[in-house]
Formats: C-alpha cells, sequence, structure tokens
C-alpha cells in the first residue's frame, strides 16, 4: 500500500486509508527513537530541505531529526537568513531549490496555499508544515496518532478543540482528520474567534467551555496568540484566561479517563494552568515524541524507495 | 496452472526444530548469554517455538527479540510496492549477547545481511548465528545458516512457502511451481 498523491499537503486530500498508512508506519518507527545508535540507513543519499517561513521550534527541529535518523541529508533554510530578504519569490526560490534536486521539501509559510503552488511546480515530494491559517497535517497526524495510542481507536470518541480556531491550522486539520476517522468534533472559543459557518465542517459550536468540554474523551487546547491581542479580537489576556482556561476545576466535567493535548507552543496560565499542562492528563509530550515517528513515517512513504 | 508439492509437513517441522534446538544447545554449550531473534514475520513464529524447546530441555528462559528489516533492505529504491513495515521488538540489551537469527527460508541472503546490520545498530553481540528452516540456495552473497532444518535445492521459477498454524492455520512447507 502506498500514498496517493507524491506530496502531504493537507488531510483534506488524504483517504481513511492513507491516514492508517501512515498511523501504522508511524508506530513502527518509535522504537528507532529509543535505540542507542537512532539511525536506519532508509533513507541514505536521499535531500530534504527544509523550507521554514515562519519562526518554529517544534515542528522544524522534528522535521529535521526525522529525516536525519533516516540517514538523510536534512537541510534547513529559514527565510530570514536566506535570500528571501532580498526580495526573491517563493517561485524562484523553489525553482533553485529543484534545480539542485532534492528529494522532498517541507515548507512552513504564511500564506495559504503556497505548498500547493509548490506542488504543482516542482517534481519533488512537498510536505505542508504549516500554511497560514489553512492546514498543518503533520500535526494533526501525530495528534492522531496519540490519541490512537492512548485510546486504541480514533473513530468513536467526542473531541473538543478549545482557543482561536479561526486562525488555527492546527483546529482545522484535525476537525478534517478526526471527523474523516469517525469521531464528533467539538469546537468552542469566544464568539469573535470562531469562523461563521464552520458547523458545515461537521462540528458542533459552543461559546463557553463548560458546555464544550462536558464528557469529552480528549480536549485539545490551542494557543493564544499573544501577537493577536493587538487586534482587538478580545479585551485581554486575563478575560480570555478567566473564561477558556482549561484548570483543575473544570477538567471535572469531561470523561474520568479524559486526555490534555496541546500543539504547542503552551502560553502557561492563559490557555492551559501549569498544573494541568503537566499533570497526569497531559500528553503534551507524548504528542512531540510521535511528531518525529509521524514525520520519520512520511518521508520514508513519500521517498523511501522508488515512487 | 501451479503444481503445489508438500516436502516437509507438521511431524517433519516438529523434528527439525527440536533438532535445532538441541545443535543450537551443543554449539552454544548451553543458553548462557544466549537470545533469539526471529526476522518478520516468517521467523518470528519459529523463534517463538524454538525457546519453547530450549526452555524445556533446559529448564531456562531464554529471551526472544522480533526484528523488522524493512528499513535495512537494500531493494527499497527497487521496489514496485512499499513493504508493509512491521513493529521491531528487541526489549533487552544485545552487548555481549550470543544472537541467533531466525529465518523461515534462506534463499539469496540479503534478508540476512539486512538483519546483521540492524542488529550492530542495537548493539555489539558476542556473536551471531542462523538457523532456518529451509536453505534453497542460490545464494547472492557470501551468506550461510548454522543451524538448517532441511536442505531444499530449488529452481529459481519456484517458490518455497513455510506455513505455520500461527498464521496459515497449518503446518506445511509447499515448493509451487510458478511456470504453467
Amino acid at each position: 500500500m502506498k500514498l496517493t498523491n507524491k506530496d502531504i499537503l493537507g488531510i483534506k486530500e488524504l483517504s481513511v486509508d492513507e491516514i492508517n498508512l501512515i498511523l501504522d508506519t508511524a508506530a513502527s518507527f518509535i522504537e528507532v527513537s529509543t535505540r542507542e545508535i537512532k539511525k536506519v540507513p532508509t533513507l541514505r543519499g536521499k535531500t530534504v530541505v527544509n523550507l521554514f517561513f515562519e519562526a518554529s521550534t517544534r515542528t522544524r527541529t522534528s522535521f529535521e531529526i526525522a529525516g536525519k535518523r533516516l540517514s538523510a541529508d536534512t537541510i534547513n533554510i529559514s527565510a530570514t537568513t536566506s535570500s528571501v530578504v532580498k526580495g526573491e519569490t517563493l517561485i524562484d526560490t523553489a525553482r533553485n531549490l529543484e534545480a539542485m534536486n532534492p528529494d522532498a521539501i517541507v515548507i512552513r509559510h504564511s500564506a495559504a496555499g503556497a505548498p500547493h503552488m509548490l506542488a504543482r511546480m516542482v517534481k519533488q515530494s512537498i510536505i505542508n508544515a504549516g500554511d497560514g491559517a489553512h492546514e498543518h497535517p503533520t500535526q494533526a497526524l501525530l495528534d492522531m496518532m496519540t490519541i490512537k495510542e492512548k485510546k486504541g481507536t480514533v473513530s468513536g470518541l467526542k473531541v473538543a478543540i478549545v482557543g482561536d480556531i479561526a486562525h488555527s491550522r492546527v483546529a482545522r486539520s484535525n476537525i478534517y482528520g478526526l471527523t474523516k476517522m469517525g469521531s464528533q468534533v467539538i469546537v468552542a472559543g469566544p464568539a469573535m474567534m470562531i469562523p461563521r459557518d464552520i458547523a458545515r465542517m461537521g462540528v458542533t459550536v459552543y461559546n463557553n467551555l463548560a458546555e464544550a468540554i462536558k464528557d469529552v474523551d480528549i480536549v485539545m487546547m490551542l494557543r493564544i496568540q499573544l501577537e493577536r491581542q493587538q487586534q482587538n479580537i478580545f479585551p485581554s489576556l486575563r478575560e480570555y484566561s478567566s473564561y477558556f482556561c482549561l484548570n483543575r476545576h473544570n477538567i471535572k466535567l469531561a470523561k474520568e479517563d479524559v486526555l490534555v493535548m496541546h500543539p504547542g507552543p503552551i502560553n502557561r496560565g492563559i490557555e492551559i494552568s501549569p498544573d494541568i499542562a503537566d499533570g497526569p492528563y497531559s500528553i503534551i509530550l507524548d504528542q512531540v515524541t510521535n511528531g518525529v515517528a509521524v514525520r520519520m513515517a512520511l518521508l520514508y512513504l513519500l521517498i523511501g524507495g522508488q515512487r | 496452472m501451479e503444481q503445489k508439492k508438500v516436502v516437509m509437513d507438521a511431524d517433519g517441522i516438529d523434528r527439525s526444530l527440536t533438532r535445532i534446538a538441541y545443535e543450537i544447545l551443543e554449539k552454544n554449550k548451553g543458553t548462557e548469554e544466549l537470545c533469539l531473534v526471529g526476522i518478520r514475520t516468517g521467523g518470528v513464529f519459529l523463534a517463538e517455538r524454538l525457546k519453547k524447546k530450549l526452555t524445556s530441555i533446559e529448564g531456562v528462559d531464554l529471551p526472544v527479540g522480533i526484528l523488522d528489516i524493512t528499513l535495512y533492505r537494500d531493494d527499497l529504491r527497487l521496489a514496485n510496492k512499499k513493504p508493509m513495515l512491521g513493529k521491531t521488538d528487541i526489549p533487552f540489551s544485545l552487548d555481549n549477547r550470543k544472537v541467533v537469527l531466525v529465518d523461515d527460508v534462506l534463499f539469496t541472503g540479503r534478508t540476512i545481511r539486512a538483519a546483521m546490520d540492524a542488529l550492530i545498530d542495537f548493539g555489539r553481540p558476542q556473536l551471531i548465528q542462523l538457523a532456518v528452516l529451509i536453505d534453497r540456495g542460490h545464494r547472492e552473497l557470501p551468506i550461510r545458516a548454522d543451524f538448517v532444518g532441511k536442505n531444499l535445492p530449488s529452481s529459481l521459477w519456484e517458490s518455497v512457502v513455510v506455513k505455520l498454524m500461527e498464521k496459515n492455520g497449518v503446518d506445511e512447507v509447499v515448493i509451487e511451481d510458478d511456470n504453467q
């Protein structure tokens, strides 16, 4: 079984079978990161370029480690230190990279659709590491992998995603993925952070935390983007926090075996209280560990061997 | 039209495994530092059976690991369909161990080459030995087995399949002619 497209641009384009293939393959890659010698020779001689136009700790390091553990040559380009600052366009950057013949390009860009444009233009496999507020497919895949690892399945669960849904590519990808796999998705946040017609994606919408997380299996908290405070979307961080911060009191409304997730980076005390982030319900760090395995699986499936 | 011939039945497989178990003990003078690693998928159940036999003979428990060699294959570049990746599970250190690799059929030797490369990434075994149920010849690399159930000279257009109760519902080794 293999993936139908040469790229991973979004969860929207992936079938349930493909998602299962990725999750199963990723499960077999976990073990590589626990060995003494954390390397397998599978992608020896392959080149992976990480082209990041936005800041990133987790995703970029995760992709770099994933490539290196597969013995691929990984190159990191961050926009601020590249010729993009001299005014070079994305198209030219891509074409120039293509001319050096890498095997895969991982791209994070603030414009939705940038990876899709690249995928049409160059013959390499493109992996979307986040495009604007559109999709972040590898995050959703590692989230689903972590849920499957802890709950045994990704279907039939009740999942609440809470926060700035409108600006969240993590929310979008997870909504596509979880509904596709047969789980019920609830979104919650202040009204001005919920896109108007989001119910059309098959989710239930709430404007308060208590109703949203009642009896859920998973609570996924999203980062409040501090830079948006300047845009007058909400009165103050403190007010946001008093209504939407997940803490040890309101967590009791969820199921007893609830699990708490967060794509990171967390704002302690704003969307999630420190004791919940560090507590026994939290699988936030498991998500990070699985992120490496999922990215190894994607690189292996896309460029390991012949397409 | 395929022609199928059963070259080993359930009793034959069992007797071979018993003999292999005794040979392993003889060559290694007991079970000290010994461990078994079954190569997915054919070798896994055979390794489990060997472990049971060794334990019942010597009265000592033996660690068994599972090794998936897909990531170490030399033909990933050429494979049309990517083989499904299985889990490797070796929950013990291989340092200074006597590792007996177990597989069902020894053919070109490339699987064993990949398996040895994988084992070296896990640690530094004292030595590696190879136990196979069937050796069908046609080696493409200088690899040989230490313990062999049955030598089965075969033609390249034949396929040798080991069926086991645990996965196929029956114990038998069949040789199939892929020509019309």
